[in-house]
């Protein structure tokens, strides 16, 4: 190995460590913050000097964080079940079938998903003022929906299209009905896929701050993102930076151990369709 | 599916052209265009669109060359492979919201350490330019990934014989990227650059936990959420929303016209 190589891999090694500090970074200063006791918060130093779990008790004594939690798992999770339970027939179709139309049914499920959610809350507002959907679970989950339906739409037409579809035709010549072929032969083939749409629609749902914060008010439906927006503390000149930190960093890590185990195929889902013109 | 979007911004349409406003429920009237033209003749609304088009130009511009890096750096790195993809994934994934307070308090001048380690005396978040400054990094930082994700995609698209070949004939490593690297990859980073265009034009989470909108940082997207919700203003808000919808909708157009570039065929239709 001559010189000029090494000192190229040696470039691309401290390229990867640079970045890898840059992207966790965010993530380790808001962690050292939630354990930084309350007379260390304002230090200005990146590491706590006395470590303590004052603040994770504090936030779990508080009624709204439970609360918020307990909707934004229970939110997410419906919406999550439902769009990809549905998607997964929609793509069936799409992939399978040859109807008219097809190309527009995907075409309509990318500009839906690209579509700036602030131009329907306000319909959505005033709907569900009047028909007392406001502040409730359905009432986000509807709306997540309209997002995350195209969005598992359009992974699964994408990811579907390379399975082996003939494994179908040959469990019906071997007398199963449709629904056998589907069930027995086609979801095991299609789960991986499915499993990749259900993470990213659910971290779409998880994510979501805009439609949470303009269609709940109180506990019976906000969620995380929104509680942590809008956490108060016993006076309002007293910002409760570090309850904010600790709640930030319990709803961090299940989403970062989720990426950790299921890195391929997030990565699978969100280059889906993207390039394979 | 249709219908769940499509009756939302038809009934936007409707409200729109009425003088509707939840704190005066009676004076509810019919205007005609006299909403919009309110709105397009606010500085607030002119504002606002030229402060979403800088944060959208600023951030996709930096993200395409730093995404650029990344994907060229996945794809050659061979050492620590798997935790650098896990490793980019995580500003993906982290909500916005708890990503805009984490650098909040970090550019904070109380709390933060970003003062005390350049040594400076700045309140960012109080000041237009560094407000700016400020939520164009943290757009970067959360959404370079995805980004480098889909010109990742791209490249390996790339066929390596033909970057060998070149190097055979003497191209040097800058004339192989921008000689051939790049025209091949055009389709991957037009759909990247609409995709997080499109994205960063609706920019609200991070805005709006940074500054609510103070310090002349207000994008459409808040404009629109405060008529709506803070104000309560349905009219005039429905208006701001379906103005929101007709840029994206131009945005989405220009680049297709522009660029040639078809949705169809670069969304994956075989």
């Amino acid at each position: 190995m001559n010189r000029g190589h090494q000192v190229e891999t040696l470039a691309w090694r401290v390229g990867s460590l640079v970045v890898i500090a840059y992207a966790l970074l965010p993530v380790a200063w808001i962690t050292s913050l939630s354990l930084k006791p309350s007379h260390e918060l304002n230090d200005g130093r990146f590491l706590p000097q006395s470590p303590s779990l004052e603040h994770y008790s504090a936030v779990f004594a508080d009624a709204q964080f439970p609360a918020a939690l307990w909707n934004s798992v229970g939110i997410a999770a419906l919406a999550t079940l439902l769009s990809v339970l549905l998607a997964m027939f929609a793509s069936y179709a799409i992939v399978r079938l040859r109807f008219r139309g097809r190309a527009l049914v995907l075409a309509a499920a990318l500009s839906i998903a690209m579509f700036p959610p602030i131009a329907i809350v306000g319909p959505l507002f005033n709907m569900w003022r009047l028909t007392g959907l406001y502040d409730t679970w359905p009432g986000l989950i509807l709306p997540y929906m309209t997002f995350t339906l195209p969005l598992a739409i359009w992974i699964l037409t994408a990811l579907f299209r390379d399975i082996p579809w003939d494994l179908d035709r040959a469990a019906r010549v071997d007398g199963a009905t449709p629904f056998q072929a589907f069930w027995y032969v086609i979801v095991p083939l299609a789960a991986p896929g499915v499993f990749t749409a259900a993470i990213l629609v659910f971290i779409f749902a998880w994510n979501d701050f805009l439609f949470a914060a303009a269609l709940t008010s109180t506990n019976s439906a906000r969620t995380v993102p929104v509680a942590i927006a809008f956490f108060t503390g016993s006076s309002r000149f007293d910002l409760p930076t570090g309850s904010i930190a600790a709640a930030s960093v319990l709803v961090t890590i299940p989403v970062v151990s989720a990426i950790l185990v299921f890195q391929r195929r997030i990565v699978a889902g969100l280059t889906a369709g993207a390039v394979k013109g | 599916m249709l219908l769940v979007a499509a009756y939302p911004i038809a009934y936007a349409l409707w409200l729109s052209l009425f003088r509707y406003d939840l704190r005066f429920p009676d004076e509810r009237a019919y205007v005609g265009f006299g909403n919009y033209l309110s709105v397009l003749t606010s500085e607030v609304w002119w504002g606002s669109l030229a402060n979403t088009l800088a944060i959208t130009v600023g951030s996709v511009s930096i993200e395409l060359v730093l995404g650029m890096l990344l994907a060229l750096l996945m794809h050659r790195a061979l050492f620590l492979r798997r935790t650098l993809r896990a490793a980019i994934l995580v500003p993906y994934a982290i909500i916005t919201v708890v990503a805009a307070l984490a650098w909040k308090f970090a550019f904070d001048p109380v709390t933060g350490f970003v003062n005390p380690l350049f040594a400076v005396d700045q309140a960012w978040l109080a000041e237009r330019w560094s407000a700016f400054l400020v939520i164009i990094l943290i757009e970067v930082w959360k959404t370079t990934p995805f980004m480098a994700l889909l010109l990742l995609a791209g490249l390996t698209l790339v066929p390596q014989e033909l970057l060998w070949a070149a190097k055979v004939d003497g191209a040097s490593a800058w004339q192989r990227f921008f000689r051939i690297t790049l025209p091949l990859m055009r389709p991957a980073i037009l759909v990247a650059l609409l995709f997080r265009t499109l994205d960063a034009f609706r920019i609200f989470d991070a805005v709006f936990v940074l500054t609510r909108g103070a310090q002349g940082t207000e994008t459409v997207s808040i404009v629109g959420y405060h008529a709506l919700i803070t104000r309560l203003n349905l009219g005039l808000g429905s208006a701001v929303s379906v103005l929101i919808f007709l840029c994206v909708i131009s945005i989405a157009v220009l680049f297709i016209r522009a660029f040639g570039l078809s949705i169809w065929r670069a969304g994956g239709g075989r």
